[in-house]
């Protein structure tokens, strides 16, 4: 299997902080973890992204010692912890249930790490309410877990991760029991407190926006393995893998066949693909990727490249945008899905049962061998 | 820039995992508490096996100990006794306790409260207290043995009223938990959908329960088959198993015989136990859908009939302990009923005295002391331990099995284990020691539970936040999960304080000239025909059983009071 | 943060407590200094009070340890334990249960200083030193409850015969010989009266009346004195006891002759207490303790000094079978077994 990384930013002033090799999990027959190989940098905010059972809080509590690894190897800070307790690993950690002890008041929950490290009672003191002004709860010292809101929980559990300093911060979906707005909120504090901080940070999620906001890089995992490893942008953009494509972002999933070195088929129609094919042979079935977003409609000119005619089955307004569904003849049985614009919409009367043009711009066109 | 890493999995180092001090400390604390329920458990119960196919000079003689009891007509016919009366009495007290229950969570009637207390009392009572009152009600000299129209109290009749007594608080709070848990929409839709009261009863109320009823019949069935108090004292010739095993034990000291008869009784014990086990498996995924608690409305008809069925039964309950006080206060029944306090003059009487009485309390408070601490730790362990999967599932199998042994084979299997001169551990024979030991383990499984029960619903992240902080786990377990719990362990103490105060069955075979206790007290005195004393010494346990249970009362109280501004939800 | 406190300062000291009791309770014990003398008795609790006091005023520097329970009972555990002997003493236990043991080579040979001062079918004529010494004898005896045997139109009976009359048909109760020495010993004085074959038709017949048999010997008299029942086949003591309480009883002594057994002691053979054992022996033949046993039982060890005790049947002493002992210990198991065969379980009482 191959993963391709490219670290945020450039530049070669980055550290290699965690170096994970060939990670295996097994629990029984199950195989949560295969093979998975990763280098984390000093200082980056790292999200494990990928839906639920894919293995990356498997990954996370490996790296935390929580349930060690089967096989493979584990370097923190060039100092091997593939077989440490947790206990002696270098690590803050918080839980999506946030995992607040209810009969300690939220310094003590915060100050908890600090009394087993031998700190005076006036300098845990001091400790506890710098790291309170940190996440913004100053004043809510004396209240207990249960008199907070679920935000203000969360922003507790974080400064007791914080507090003893850790090397590494882990993240395990903090913000999967918020609601929406206070999840929008709490995500901008993350990582503003993140860039204060610089602690390297690695945080679980399955929701692709938190990752695609928060992450110098994300890592898309699914079945145990690492789809992809890459920026926001590149994720986006260069999905490696179908489900990369499908995982982050909507994505239309079409059939073709390869029909020249930068060709495909879709249904009775042939388009260029300006990237080419990936060395893919002629006559090879494949999946043609397109996001919604890229189909172009605005000044698409009959017989232009690429371009056809459909005709809009569906239309649905989502709010800032459309989502239309198109279909074609000529593509048989397969539909687009294409989002417009307001103005598009606005500007080219766009409607249900409408025919138009589009074009599938040949640089936006993916192309991954069928299975 | 691009990495490229291409590798297989083989080669990849297989982990290692270095044990950190906590994984030390719980792992060596889950093999005491193995070590513990072994020597508490499982190797009494193998000594009672093998003593089973033994014969007296100690040689093995495989099953034919069992072909001579199957081959005893006598003993034999105590099989299909103790079959009649436990199908009888489960009958008999599941329809009162489902009744009374229904009343409880179903009804507007006044006085829920006061009811629930009422119908609590036999449990703080020995199961021999109510078959001594029903002698003083129905005897040959009782109080109103009209009633009974010429039939003995001495044999079915008496055992079934008994244990109908005795076993419908255990009803009860099943039945209780299992209403609590309706679904209060699915009311809603029957209602929208006019559907009629009976038909909803019988298509929402009963399927909603079936499971909590099903367990309480099981809990039921097991509690009248193993118990002895009962037939003990009313069950003149009428021979159950459990009376067997005492006669065959403590009449003939015939430990061979006694330990089949123990194995016997070990059988309907433990099906009823797998049964309840699978059962209860099922009930757990019907009720992990939230629903919505299902709130009565007055209807007063049905409410006023409600209350008469409770009061009825209310007033049969406190008729009970009310006869055995007052009789327990009365000179010589029937010919000279002049008050006095002479009954209560234990020491002139067999079963140890004021002593015994003593010594229950002292025995209780290890039991509820010593057992809560071995019980919540261990359950602790069990709970939380990392890794140690077949040790730890061993000893979960073991935290259950008590549950599914009759007290009498365990006090059996006790003689057997403790009393033989090759075991190192026989100087607690004959002790305070072996009773708290014996008593910890007779109600272990259900102590067990509830602590674990009240450890799932803490955050299962502690540990990791702990380990994750660097504070050892046993200062977490000490600072928040301990002062988190403390209502459960209020509660397994209490339990196992009243249970202690109670039980006849385990310890019968095991109490020493030092360590006569109450309880056994009142079957000596009942045995040596001191009845009246034996209902003194009855009432002596219930008293203060209640009064244990009422300052438990008080302290859940206090805790809730001090500790509300964190114990929300 | 006080809630904290609280919880950890109480369970604290609740775990303190119970380590604390509990070192207390294993090993307070051992901290006295007087010998612990472990007596394994079949004397009625009532008594054993007296002469525990009375013993230590003589001897102050041993303290009895009682393990009381009905003759049957404590012979069954004696024999449980043979391998393993806890008692240091058997004392107060019947003399067909001592002679059984002492054939298990249960105990160790002492005579008692004065033994020679008792009546010699007392003691232990076949091993030198005895190996067991008797104190008293107890008799049975028939209780009836007048007002009740009124009630229900019931003769007082005169003879055991009578007791198979169907007019007694569920009025009678009796001890378990399985369990109560004096259940045992009318069984056994039943069977030497009238031989093997005639003594089992007779409880045949008996069995048909009673409404139910009882663990102890003193039960069917107590249930009699409370008018549980009209007739409890008991033993002297305990009726003439209840009698003197103000129960409606009269004791009756059948004509054919009354079974009888004698409480005696014998020291067991691995005693770690030797002296003190010795000591409870040697108290035990005195005049003094005669004169103890007198008060309640009519018949003792020691020659003249019986007094008549206070509603014992008139001439019961002339009633008393003559006893083989011998037999009746050699025989004991499989008369038990024969008697549990046949009347083992009475599976439903009759109505009535």
């Amino acid at each position: 299997m191959v993963t391709q990384e490219t670290p945020a930013g450039s530049g070669d002033q980055r550290t290699r902080y965690l170096k994970i090799e060939n990670i295996t999990k097994k629990f029984g027959e199950f195989v949560a973890l295969q093979d998975i190989s990763l280098d984390i940098y000093k200082g980056e905010f790292i999200c494990f992204l990928g839906p639920s059972g894919c293995g990356k809080t498997t990954l996370l509590r490996a790296i935390a010692g929580l349930d060690i690894q089967t096989r493979g190897r584990i370097e923190q800070d060039g100092k091997d912890i593939s077989n440490l307790p947790a206990a002696e690993r270098n690590f803050g950690i918080v839980f999506q249930s946030y995992a607040l002890f209810p009969n300690l008041t939220v310094s003590k929950n915060v100050g908890y790490g600090l009394v087993n490290q031998r700190m005076g009672k006036a300098a845990i003191g001091e400790r506890v309410a710098e790291l309170l002004d940190l996440v913004g709860l100053g004043d809510q010292g004396s209240k207990y877990p249960a008199q907070l809101s679920g935000g203000e929980q969360q922003r507790v559990a974080l400064a007791r991760a914080l507090a003893t300093s850790p090397g590494l911060l882990l993240l395990d979906e903090p913000l999967s029991a918020l609601d929406a707005k206070v999840r929008v909120f709490l995500r901008q504090e993350i990582k503003s407190l993140h860039r204060r901080l610089g602690v390297t940070t690695i945080m679980v999620t399955h929701d692709q926006e938190e990752a695609l906001t928060m992450a110098d890089r994300i890592v898309v995992m699914n079945q145990g393995t690492i789809e992809q490893v890459g920026t926001p942008i590149e994720i986006y953009r260069n999905p490696m893998s179908p489900f990369v494509g499908n995982f982050v972002g909507t994505m239309n999933f079409l059939s073709g066949v390869v029909t020249g070195a930068a060709s495909v088929r879709l249904g009775a129609m042939e388009f260029d693909c300006a990237n080419g094919v990936g060395g893919l042979t002629e006559g090879q079935a494949v999946t043609v990727c397109l996001r919604p977003e890229e189909i172009a409609v605005r000044g698409v000119a009959s017989g232009g490249a690429n371009s056809f005619e459909v005709r809009i089955s569906g239309l649905e307004f989502l709010g800032s945008f459309y989502r239309a569904t198109l279909q074609a003849a000529r593509l048989g049985d397969m539909e687009i899905i294409a989002d417009f614009s307001i103005n598009e919409v606005r500007d080219m009367t766009l409607d249900e049962g409408a025919t138009i043009q589009i074009a599938l711009p040949g640089e936006y066109i993916r192309i991954f061998a069928e299975d | 820039m691009t990495e490229g890493v291409t590798t297989l999995s083989a080669v990849a180092p297989k982990a290692r995992p270095i044990l950190g001090r906590d994984d030390w400390i719980m792992r060596w604390g889950l093999l005491v508490l193995g070590v513990w329920l072994s020597v508490a458990v499982v190797l009494p119960l193998y000594t009672l096996l093998s003593k089973s196919l033994e014969d007296h000079g100690g040689r093995f003689i495989g099953l034919a100990n069992f072909a001579e009891f199957f081959a005893t007509p006598v003993l034999f016919h105590s099989i299909y006794n103790s079959l009649t009366i436990a199908i009888i009495s489960t009958a008999i007290t599941i329809t009162l306790a489902f009744i009374y229950a229904y009343a409880l969570t179903r009804s507007c009637m006044p006085g829920k409260a006061i009811f629930k207390g009422i119908a609590m009392v036999p449990i703080l009572a020995p199961s021999l207290l109510p078959a001594i009152s029903l002698v003083y009600l129905f005897g040959n000299q009782g109080m109103i043995k009209g009633v009974l129209m010429g039939e003995t109290i001495y044999g079915p009749i008496g055992i079934v009223m008994g244990e109908v007594f005795w076993t419908f608080p255990h009803a009860l709070i099943i039945i209780i938990t299992a209403l609590s848990m309706a679904d209060a929409r699915l009311y809603e839709v029957a209602e929208s959908l006019g559907t009629s009261k009976l038909r909803t009863f019988f298509t929402v109320t009963l399927p909603g329960a079936r499971y909590g009823v099903i367990s309480a019949c099981f809990v039921v069935f097991t509690l009248v088959i193993t118990d002895f108090g009962v037939p003990k004292v009313i069950g003149g010739q009428y021979n159950v198993l459990a009376t067997d095993v005492y006669k065959q034990v403590i009449g003939q000291q015939n430990f061979q015989m006694g330990a089949v008869v123990g194995m016997v009784l070990l059988v309907p014990a433990v099906l009823a136990f797998i049964a309840d086990r699978i059962i209860q498996r099922k009930q757990v995924a019907l009720i992990s859908a939230r629903a919505v608690p299902y709130h009565p409305k007055p209807k007063t008809r049905f409410d006023m009939a409600m209350m008469g069925f409770c009061c009825v039964v209310g007033f049969m309950i406190l008729g009970i302990i009310a006869v055995d006080a007052f009789a327990s206060f009365i000179q010589l029944w029937p010919y000279n009923l002049t008050l006095t306090l002479y009954n209560y003059d234990f020491d002139l009487r067999d079963g140890g005295g004021w002593a015994s009485y003593r010594n229950s309390i002292v025995m209780a408070s290890y039991t509820a002391v010593i057992g809560t601490v071995i019980i919540f730790a261990g359950a602790y362990l069990v709970e939380k331990i990392r890794g140690f999967t077949v040790i730890r599932s061993l000893v979960q199998f073991m935290c259950i099995i008590p549950l599914a042994v009759p007290g009498l084979v365990l006090g059996l299997a006790y003689i057997f284990f403790f009393n033989h001169p090759a075991n190192p551990l026989e100087f607690v024979y004959g002790t305070m020691a072996i009773l708290v030991i014996c008593t910890v383990t007779h109600f272990y499984t259900v102590s067990h539970l509830t602590a674990t029960t009240a450890l799932k619903q803490m955050d299962p992240e502690f540990e990791a936040v702990s380990m994750s902080l660097k504070v050892p786990f046993y200062k977490t377990f000490w600072r928040v999960t301990v002062p988190v719990c403390v209502p459960a362990i209020l509660d397994i103490s209490i339990y196992l304080f009243v249970n202690a105060m109670t039980t006849v069955s385990a310890v019968v075979f095991i109490y020493s000239a030092d360590t006569t206790l109450a309880s056994v007290a009142v079957l000596n005195m009942d045995d040596a025909g001191e009845v009246a004393s034996a209902a003194a010494m009855g009432m002596m346990i219930v008293v203060t059983s209640a009064g244990v249970r009422a300052l438990h009362a008080l302290l859940t109280r206090g805790i809730a009071r001090t500790s509300q501004a964190w114990r929300v939800r | 943060m006080r809630v904290r406190e609280y919880c950890q300062k109480s369970a604290l000291f609740v775990a303190a407590a119970a380590v604390g009791l509990f070192a207390l309770g294993l090993g307070g014990g051992a901290a006295l200094a007087k010998t612990q003398l472990l007596v394994y008795t079949a004397i009625e609790a009532d008594e054993l009070a007296m002469f525990k006091r009375e013993f230590e005023k003589d001897y102050p520097d041993v303290n009895i340890k009682w393990v009381r329970d009905s003759t049957g009972i404590v012979t069954a555990k004696l024999l449980a334990e043979k391998n393993n002997p806890k008692a240091d003493i058997v004392w107060g236990l019947a003399a067909t249960s001592l002679v059984m043991l002492a054939n298990e080579g249960y105990f160790q040979g002492y005579a008692p200083k004065g033994v020679e001062k008792l009546d010699p079918a007392y003691v232990d004529s076949q091993n030198n030193p005895p190996l067991w010494v008797g104190q008293r004898a107890w008799i049975a005896s028939v209780c009836f409850n007048t007002v009740e045997g009124k009630k229900k139109g019931l003769p007082v009976p005169s003879t055991w015969q009578d007791l198979t009359k169907p007019v007694y048909k569920g009025h009678v109760v009796m001890p378990n010989p399985n369990s109560s020495g004096t259940g045992f010993l009318d069984v056994s004085s039943w069977l030497q009266i009238w031989g093997e074959e005639k003594g089992w038709a007779f409880m045949d017949g008996l069995h048909k009346n009673i409404a139910w048999y009882t663990h102890s010997g003193s039960k069917p008299c107590k249930q009699a004195a409370s008018g549980e029942i009209p007739i409890g086949i008991s033993f002297a003591y305990r009726g003439a006891k209840s009698k003197n309480k103000g129960a409606p009883l009269e004791i009756v002594a059948p004509t054919e002759g009354l079974g009888w057994d004698i409480e005696a002691f014998g020291i067991v053979r691995n005693t770690k207490n030797l002296a003190a054992a010795r000591n409870l022996a040697d108290w035990s033949v005195t005049l003094k303790a005669n004169k103890i046993y007198n008060k309640e039982y009519a018949v003792v060890a020691m020659p003249g000094v019986a007094k008549p005790v206070k509603n014992f049947p008139k001439d019961i002493t002339k009633k008393m079978i003559k006893n083989d002992f011998a037999w009746a210990a050699a025989n004991r198991m499989r008369i038990l077994k024969k008697w549990q065969t046949r009347y083992g379980a009475k599976s439903l009482p009759k109505k009535k």
